[in-house]
């Protein structure tokens, strides 16, 4: 993000222009939160942190969501930001309450998401005795976050808070984590607002370099067969309109992955779909066999690349991110681009205006016209007649349409959500893209409607993902925060049966989990009812539209659909793990033939 | 071998950052030395990497990414003093102790240790003239011996400022 947190409106007594109050480190903390613009943080508190916890029950300004596991606070905090743009705030105790934590830090990490942790650690004078309850926290997340403090005189609270709230936001977002040992909390200082920042080796490199972008704007003018690569920076920066200027003022074809659904409308006739693993035959191959690509905010991950040695070998390679370090980390980049997304893309605009000629890119257009036409995504219905996975999430998706926001576990149903849901707009998709973190979609469904609460959220999500954070829905119901789950129910681990189907010789070690054996271990819709949702049922395509109106329909309590899906369901397209992308197998045994009639 | 002149926020648990991204990056460090600077509110780091032209691009970028981090300079070898420190503890009796002080008279180095059967030998010097040293202490016979990591600073009057204003090391643009 190109910009610092918005300062919201607070009430003027908590800002005492210029002045200092007497305060305790923990009220001290709470107005810094107050001050810094977060109007609601997801924790549990504990032992350390409880004195925060005592002015921050008097807070108007700062709203407080008492989640059941710490995990489900981080994801939430997550999904607030991905939905919202601002940081997300999770608080936590000391030892147990941080290190439940780890897991959606590490996922924000991977993701950028903006993210500030807050946790307690046991007072200063306790820490490296094995305490209880401690855990050095700032060390074990020390790879995991952008950066994290460990605060030692309540005096530096402000300033700490504002510093973390300013690293998580700019440059390349990421997670920070501040540790407050209790004996801070409970000191006494002064609060003034706002600090000064003290970062002298922090400085996010904004506005690319001008030759740079001459020269990739003179490649995108000349190149043949072109390829826009877009990813999550472009979200990030919030550069989506910019993108589809520049996308339509060249006419490049625009391939979007994982993190960047819906950062160009799947209806634009430039859009190729997702590029991957398991993206469409048509965007795998555009890339494959392009001669440029223009990666903007995008990583070159394994996971799109396949192969490395064998990725995209006659593409000249421009390289736009604002992080330096991603550039020519995987693939090497001819033209690197420094700087913020929209701020690339509105002088690509710029410069691509002034080039005088552009190539003709007509016959790319044909060849890769050709290849949608024959490989378009798609599924068969399975022949022991149940429903069909890929079914119930397309009519989820025409259905509730795409204003919406979607949010995906990790998995089969993760796949097919990112496939066969139409993305119109940028914001509307959330997922655990690259640390993979199955129990990502219910908490950051709730973390996202908290943040937009005037959209429909719907999680996505697989029986096994489901079981791992679902106790949010009782937080959702006591809160107020009324999401929709739907739950693609095959009974399986899907994504791991599907390998072992694959490349284990259909020997399905440990993935059945029994929530469709003849008892329903759990059954979903008792649980959903357990926790004051409302549950349904659909088993079969007949009800699968009369189902999702019905849950359209409740507005008051979060409801839980269980789809009871076959297990036998596979996701394709598939590059499989270490090949190259020449190997694409556009569904099971088929291998595309690239070269019949264009 | 490349070295690294790194300054940092004179803060805890900054060398553990650095540390931490060598060795999660897959990077090996060869030496590494810390010391304050004249600013007390910097350190200086001197990291010297075995690693080729790109993977030491992705080491300055990702150092350049840890927040305390504030500058990072490659010292080309040729154009910086580079300098390590060896205290080795050489076993000697009435037959070799004559060779023994000869050799660290030769390298300039110093005996700051005696005993009956040993002697201690502090010498500075590159890492070539402290291997060479070695070559010729070990048939004496060498007890002990411990060594710093490669301190390193440009020639000429031109010194690595802290201030913001110039930009750090970025080979991409």
């Amino acid at each position: 993000m190109s910009s610092s947190p918005k300062p919201r409106p607070t009430p003027a007594s908590l800002r005492p222009a210029g002045s200092s109050l007497p305060v305790t480190g923990a009220q001290s903390l709470v107005r810094s939160l107050e001050a810094v613009g977060a109007e609601v943080v997801f924790g549990i508190p504990g032992g350390a942190i409880l004195p925060a916890y005592d002015p921050l029950y008097d807070s108007t300004a700062v709203r407080h969501v008492l989640v059941r596991h710490e995990q489900g606070a981080g994801h939430a905090a997550a999904g607030y930001a991905q939905a919202t743009g601002r940081v997300g705030v999770c608080m936590a105790t000391s030892g147990p309450g941080a290190t439940n934590l780890v897991t959606p830090i590490a996922d924000a990490h991977m993701d950028s998401v903006p993210l500030v942790a807050i946790t307690g650690q046991v007072p200063s004078a306790a820490i490296g005795t094995d305490a209880f309850q401690e855990a050095d926290i700032c060390g074990i997340t020390m790879p995991i976050t952008k950066h994290n403090f460990l605060v030692t005189s309540a005096a530096d609270i402000p300033r700490v808070i504002a510093e973390a709230f300013h690293i998580a936001s700019t440059g390349r977002p990421g997670p920070v984590l501040v540790d407050l040992p209790k004996d801070v909390l409970q000191a006494s200082t002064t609060f003034s607002w706002p600090p000064t920042l003290d970062l002298p080796g922090y400085r996010p490199v904004l506005r690319p370099h001008g030759k740079q972008v001459r020269e990739a704007a003179r490649l995108m003018a000349t190149a043949r067969r072109p390829v826009l690569y877009v990813g999550g920076g472009v979200l990030k920066a919030r550069a989506t309109a910019e993108l589809r200027v520049l996308a339509e003022v060249t006419g490049i074809p625009v391939v979007t992955t994982l993190m960047a659904r819906g950062a160009f409308p799947d209806s634009h006739r430039q859009n190729l779909g997702m590029p991957g693993m398991h993206g469409t035959v048509t965007a795998v191959t555009a890339l494959q066999r392009s001669d440029l690509i223009v990666a903007l905010g995008a990583r070159f991950d394994d996971r799109v690349t396949g192969q490395l040695t064998t990725f995209a070998p006659e593409a000249t390679i421009v390289h736009a991110d604002i992080d330096p370090a991603e550039i020519s980390k995987n693939r090497v980049a001819d033209v690197p681009i420094v700087g913020d997304c929209r701020e690339v893309i509105a002088d690509l605009i710029v410069a691509v205006r002034e080039e005088p000629a552009t190539a003709d890119i007509t016959g790319w257009w044909a060849q890769l016209d050709g290849f949608r036409n024959r490989y378009p995504l798609g599924y068969q219905w399975p022949p022991d007649g149940s429903l069909a996975p890929q079914y119930a999430i397309e009519r989820l998706g025409s259905i509730v349409g795409p204003d919406a926001i979607y949010v995906a576990g990790v998995g089969q149903h993760q796949m097919w959500a990112a496939q066969f849901i139409r993305y119109e707009q940028p914001y509307t998709w959330l997922n655990s893209g690259g640390l993979g973190t199955m129990g990502y979609a219910v908490p950051a469904a709730m973390g996202a409607k908290m943040g937009r609460p005037d959209t429909t959220v719907w999680a996505i999500d697989g029986d096994g993902c489901f079981q791992m954070t679902n106790q949010e829905l009782a937080t959702c119901a006591i809160e107020g925060i009324p999401i929709k789950v739907a739950i693609i129910n095959n009974g399986n681990l899907g994504m791991v049966r599907q390998w072992q189907n694959l490349f284990y010789g259909e020997r399905y070690s440990h993935t059945k989990l029994g929530t469709l054996a003849a008892r329903r271990i759990p059954d979903f819709v008792l649980l959903a009812e357990a926790m004051g949702c409302v549950g349904l049922r659909c088993e079969t395509r007949e009800e699968v539209d009369a189902t999702i109106d019905k849950a359209m329909q409740i507005d008051d309590r979060p409801v839980v659909v269980d789809f009871i899906v076959g297990e036998d369901a596979q996701v394709w397209p598939m590059v499989p793990a270490g090949t190259s992308n020449n190997d694409i197998l556009a569904a099971r045994d088929v291998r595309p033939d690239f070269d019949a009639g264009v | 071998m490349h070295t690294l002149s790194v300054l940092v926020e004179n803060k805890p648990g900054v060398l553990a950052r650095v540390a931490s991204l060598f060795s999660r990056r897959g990077f090996n460090i060869d030496s590494l030395a810390v010391g304050p600077t004249e600013n007390p509110l910097i350190s200086r780091m001197t990291i010297v990497v075995n690693v080729d032209d790109l993977p030491l691009e992705q080491v300055t970028k990702q150092l350049n990414k840890l927040i305390n981090v504030i500058k990072i300079v490659e010292l080309d070898p040729a154009a910086s003093v580079q300098r390590e420190l060896l205290l080795v503890k050489v076993r000697i009796d009435p037959s070799t102790r004559t060779q023994a002080l000869e050799t660290a008279e030769l390298f300039r180095a110093k005996v700051v240790d005696v005993s009956t059967d040993a002697l201690t030998i502090e010498a500075t010097g590159t890492r070539d003239k402290l291997d060479a040293l070695l070559r010729v202490l070990g048939p004496i016979g060498i007890r002990e011996m411990v060594q710093s990591g490669a301190v390193a600073v440009g020639r000429g009057p031109r010194a690595i400022s802290a201030t913001p204003s110039v930009r750090p090391l970025d080979r991409s643009a």
